[in-house]
């Protein structure tokens, strides 16, 4: 173990997380935010609603997350028009393709996980709620999206994990998230087991940060739920 | 078709599906043992499965490709000196590719075949055991054939995340399907076209997956009863 070169290349490192972190963040957010309806029309007993979106899931899902990566990073760059659309100087950083890319992939899963808890919750709860005279967007609002959410949380936790290792991706299109920083490492001292072991350590450490503020987030949110 | 880039892709695709398949062998191999190691009663085994399994699900199969790619490249031209060997050894990368798949995905598949161990009640490989068989035998005889059918949704879920994992085999170098397309691409200038037609034989070998899966869980669930609400 050659230590010295390791806390030489620590500011590249911490650079690295610092990007990887941006990276997932963004990545989840814009996921989340369009998962939301996409899982809602999803979970729709109108087949004409529900079937559209369950194609986007199933190519989604079905396909490395590389090719999509590749598609809007190298892909797109192939039309005339994407190069001269006004859009272009947005899809020529490396940055915004993988944060696309990245957020479209966690949109596709996450709609999926959003649908399956919608169509389990209690029938009961729903008639209820109607029952009580609410129309279907308070219903929505009060009673089905708290309970829905609430429960896709420990698979969402699942989800925001795989993400943070998707990110690491964003090295191959030169970008210097946290592997990109080993691979830079190794390039420039030819010590691949210091270079990818500490970025190993890195993704550990990150994954358990992000375990136990999701730990936090069900406590507060999933207490009801927890065996006394 | 394509500038007459589509056999060579589908040649890629051969070794796409060559790679997933040897490394579910390995994948396979080390999610049993890593399963019976965490059902076992010693501890160290415990101990040494529930680290593997931590370390490997807690790093992105990239970085672990790529430090068992170029870390064993370095490892193997420092020691096989020692040993005599002067040339300098390079790692195939399908070998490598496969191995590390192999070794992250067994991790993955322990908890996978654990779940579907432990769903298989304690009396019925006692009862094995009481009869006079061996315990190979009552595993291959009593808990194998039974854990198939706990085991296979969480086996597909594995499965498609491993074909997909594939894909990063071309970081290294190999040349499966994935690079093949990246060359077209580069050739043709028509990067779109050729990662859509990557993308349309990875879904098609997810659907098939799908497919084949499907019928083989009907064909393990014989004789069960489905839970209807």
């Amino acid at each position: 173990m050659n230590v010295d070169a390791i806390i030489e290349s620590m500011p590249l490192y911490f650079n690295g997380v610092l990007t990887t972190i941006k990276l997932l963040a963004t990545a989840l957010l814009v996921g989340l935010v369009f998962a939301l309806p996409l899982g809602i029309l999803r979970a729709s007993p109108n087949l004409w609603i529900a079937r559209p979106v369950w194609c986007f899931t199933y190519v989604i899902r079905g396909t490395p997350m590389l090719v999509q990566l590749f598609l809007v990073y190298y892909g797109l760059a192939q039309f005339e028009w994407m190069r001269e659309s006004a859009l272009w100087p947005w899809f020529r950083s490396a940055w915004f393709c993988a944060a696309l890319a990245f957020a479209i992939n966690t949109c596709a899963y996450t709609t999926e996980m959003l649908a399956g808890s919608i169509k389990a919750t209690n029938a009961g709860e729903l008639e209820a709620a109607r029952s009580m005279g609410m129309s279907r967007a308070t219903v929505l609002r009060r009673i089905l999206l708290p309970s829905a959410l609430r429960r896709a949380l420990p698979a969402y936790s699942n989800e925001a994990i795989m993400m943070l290792h998707g990110t690491s991706l964003a090295s191959i299109v030169t970008l210097m998230d946290l592997t990109g920083a080993a691979r830079e490492m190794n390039s420039r001292f030819y010590l691949p087991f210091e270079a990818f072991l500490t970025a190993g350590a890195f993704y550990l450490a990150l994954t358990f940060v992000l375990v136990s503020a999701f730990h936090l987030v069900e406590k507060r949110f999933l207490s009801h739920l927890r065996a006394r | 078709m394509l500038h007459g880039f589509m056999p060579t892709i589908l040649n890629g695709m051969v070794i796409t599906l060559a790679v997933a398949m040897a490394s579910l062998c390995i994948a396979l191999a080390f999610g049993l043992a890593g399963a019976s190691a965490k059902l076992s009663k010693s501890r160290g085994l415990q101990r040494l499965a529930a680290t593997y399994t931590t370390l490997i699900r807690g790093v992105p199969d990239l970085v672990l490709m790529l430090l068992i790619f170029y870390g064993g490249q370095t490892m193997i031209n420092q020691v096989a000196p020692k040993l005599g060997y002067d040339q300098l050894i390079d790692i195939n990368p399908f070998l490598a590719g496969v191995l590390t798949i192999g070794f992250i995905f067994g991790a993955y598949l322990t908890e996978t075949f654990r779940g579907a161990m432990m769903a298989i009640p304690t009396g019925q490989r006692e009862a094995g055991i009481a009869y006079g068989m061996s315990k190979p035998q009552v595993f291959l005889r009593i808990t194998l054939p039974q854990m198939v059918r706990f085991a296979l949704p969480g086996f597909q879920n594995n499965w498609l995340v491993l074909v997909k994992s594939t894909a990063l085999v071309s970081v290294i170098g190999l040349d499966d399907m994935m690079f093949r397309a990246g060359l077209a691409a580069g050739a043709s200038r028509e990067p779109f076209v050729f990662y859509t037609v990557a993308a349309i034989l990875y879904l098609a070998i997810t659907t098939v997956s799908i497919i084949l899966l499907r019928g083989l869980e009907t064909r393990f669930s014989i004789g069960v009863k489905m839970a209807k609400l």
